[in-house]
């Protein structure tokens, strides 16, 4: 009894985020699952919802649009993980010397993550204008011709330019990270190596690297989730298109349930994506710690 | 021969000068030990010998080099840090390898100098542990075994040993100092510990607000400090310090009042006439006995007793409020609050001017 009424206040303020998680990430989270077995709509409608087993799931696996948009998530995620974790290791411990007016350039570093995605977007979209954007202009500038490129409306090209704006968009984030990762190795032990006559490049692999061993760690499962769920720029830039060449996973499923209306469907792909990115953390994980 | 010599050295941060002019010669082989209260720049002056921190006045000179230019690792030092420094993800034999890796020693010859080194220093067992496995007195030891295959011309120590429990710490200055022996080389050890200090070093470098205030052998120090500060520094439990006025001289006999109203007499080494400025007689702890044996009575009224064993201190205060220490035999049973006599010899004062100076006293 005592250790009952003990309880109550902490209960009773755990209670708001408590409601809060269940009611906006538990009860979507099952519902999903639910409905990913159904054959749910986003607008009810006369005839009732039916439980149809695994009919989404199947249907998923058989289209080969769903496989395309795998497809293009791995090869997005293939490309700018590696860039994207050496650009923003390599502008942390740029940002951690003593340069001058280094607090300047850690503010501008900075800026994009201040901004939400969807300016960013916008911003790009000016950006990467056929014909007459900037980029198309500093081409033409350079190859002094009137040509230019289609940067988001070429087939070949258009997931290139969704590369290079989301490297450029999310960097930031993981260098703050780095940077706070780099400040956590003593500085003494950078003395003794000194002393000891280690080069840069050896300070780099003897000291710094293996001190942000968890700051690696985090930093990859971040950004291959990050990576994995592409979506803001794809759907304000091309929709996936053209011609499916820059559908992704996230943007799959949106088409499905929003566009479509298929909820159910949407759900399975959800489904099938959380386990998919679950299994990739777990996996990470386990190599990382063996190591 | 690795003779160590720093003459007129300065050193500023963002324009504050943290160390003044200091002048040094630290002969091949001797154990010198840099100490002060923390924060008065015996770190600071480590590190620029050792190249960590560039000198901003002055000239650095080992073993015959200029080395005010050299990276740290062309100047011939080794350092042991506090913290030990070590790569914590190396194994100990690779944190002791891998400065002579990168400095392109052969294999075989680094394996010959880091077994030796493990062997003067007990590790060979724990070679293959990961710093992490280690005890902090057993870290300690790894640090200076990556020191010692380096074979310095000099090697510096910042305060190796303040991580360490009591116990470890005696264990490892009489450790250093066996291995001083051995190796016989330069060694610069930095402690704010007096005590270290006293015990380890050939010479004791004594620093006050980036200043070097006295140099000398312990026993030098213990006996001629240069100042009150060096006085008070020195030794344990600390000097005591008794308020005096100038009362009179008749060439060199001077005569000093306490202000419990006691005269005392001493013979000056100078030929200087006092002026009326206020004094300070220094006298420690176990130059004051019990009883009414020598000429200069107090009487005090027993505040605490430290029982240490055979020896006691007795914290004790005068009538006017002014406390002392004294070392007794424990045998002397005293009893707190109460009033007792003791005395002390004259020639065994110090007698500091009012602006901490020493007054040369003739000794007999
Ligand atoms: N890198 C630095 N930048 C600015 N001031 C410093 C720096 N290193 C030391 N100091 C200052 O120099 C003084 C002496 O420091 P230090 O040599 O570490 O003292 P100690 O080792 O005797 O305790 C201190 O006042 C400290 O604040
Ligand atoms: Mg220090």
């Amino acid at each position: 009894m005592k250790s009952y009424k003990r309880f109550l206040p902490e209960v009773g303020m755990l209670l708001p985020a408590i409601i809060l998680m269940v009611v906006f990430i538990f009860i979507p989270f099952f519902l999903s699952g639910y409905f990913s077995f159904t054959n749910e709509r986003l607008m009810p409608r006369p005839i009732p919802t039916q439980w149809i087993g695994l009919r989404n799931y199947e249907r998923i696996l058989a289209d080969s649009e769903f496989w395309m948009s795998v497809k293009n998530t791995l090869y997005f995620a293939i490309v700018v993980i590696p860039i994207q974790l050496s650009l923003s290791l390599a502008s942390a411990i740029l940002l951690n010397s003593k340069l001058k007016f280094i607090a300047v350039f850690r503010g501008i570093t900075i800026l994009p993550i201040l901004t939400p995605i969807t300016v960013i977007v916008v911003i790009w979209a000016a950006i990467f204008q056929t014909p007459d954007g900037l980029l198309n202009g500093i081409y033409q500038w350079l190859t002094g011709t009137y040509d230019y490129i289609d940067w988001l409306g070429d087939e070949t090209i258009a997931m290139l330019s969704i590369v290079i704006l989301s490297i450029w968009a999310s960097f930031p984030f993981q260098m703050l990270i780095y940077l706070a990762g780099l400040q956590e190795i003593p500085k003494d032990r950078y003395e003794a190596a000194e002393i000891d006559g280690f080069n840069k490049w050896q300070q780099f692999r003897y000291i710094t690297f293996p001190g942000l061993r968890n700051t690696n760690i985090f930093v990859v499962i971040i950004t291959t989730i990050g990576a994995l769920s592409l979506f803001t720029q794809v759907n304000i830039l091309t929709g996936g298109g053209p011609n499916g060449s820059t559908t992704t996973i996230i943007q799959y499923m949106f088409s499905n349930g929003f566009s479509s209306q298929k909820i159910g469907y949407a759900s399975a792909v959800s489904v099938i994506f959380f386990i998919t990115v679950a299994s990739l953390g777990l996996l990470q994980r386990r190599l990382m710690r063996n190591e | 021969m690795s003779n160590l010599k720093l003459s007129g050295i300065s050193k500023s941060f963002d324009g504050i000068k943290t160390i003044h002019d200091v002048d040094l010669d630290i002969k091949d082989g001797e154990f010198v030990v840099f100490v002060g209260p923390s924060g008065c720049g015996k770190s600071t002056l480590l590190r620029l010998i050792a190249g960590l921190e560039k000198v901003t006045e002055g000239e650095i000179n080992i073993g015959g080099r200029v080395v005010n230019d050299l990276e740290p690792s062309k100047r011939g030092i080794s350092m042991v840090f506090q913290s030990y420094a070590l790569y914590p993800h190396m194994t100990v034999r690779q944190n002791m390898s891998v400065g002579l890796k990168v400095a392109g020693l052969k294999k075989s010859e680094i394996e010959r100098k880091v077994n030796e080194a493990a062997k003067i220093l007990q590790l060979d067992d724990l070679m293959e542990r990961k710093p992490a496995q280690l005890s902090g007195g057993q870290r300690q030891r790894v640090a200076i075994g990556r020191s010692i295959v380096r074979n310095p011309d000099v090697f510096l120590f910042d305060e190796p040993l303040s991580n360490l429990d009591a116990e470890l710490r005696v264990k490892m200055r009489l450790e250093i100092t066996a291995l001083h022996e051995q190796l016989k080389s330069t060694m610069i050890y930095v402690t704010h510990d007096q005590v270290e200090a006293m015990t380890m070093a050939d010479k004791i470098v004594v620093l006050k607000e980036g200043r070097v205030v006295q140099v000398g052998s312990p026993l030098e120090l213990y006996n001629n400090p240069v100042n009150q500060f060096v006085g008070g520094f020195i030794g344990s439990p600390r000097m005591n310090f008794i308020a005096a006025s100038f009362h009179k001289q008749e060439g060199k006999n001077i005569t000093l009042k306490t202000k419990t109203g006691e005269n005392v007499d001493f013979a000056l080494d100078t030929d200087t006439t006092l002026k009326n400025d206020p004094l300070s007689i220094g006298i420690r702890p176990e130059h004051i006995a019990l009883g009414n044996k020598y000429s200069v009575k107090i009487r005090l009224k027993i505040k605490a007793i430290e029982l240490l064993g055979g020896t006691s201190y007795v914290h004790g205060s005068q009538a006017n409020g002014e406390d002392l220490i004294i070392e007794i035999k424990s045998e002397n049973m005293l009893e707190r609050h109460k009033e007792y006599d003791f005395s002390f010899c004259p020639s065994r004062c110090h007698v500091f001017d009012h602006l901490g100076n020493v007054i040369k006293l003739a000794r007999n």
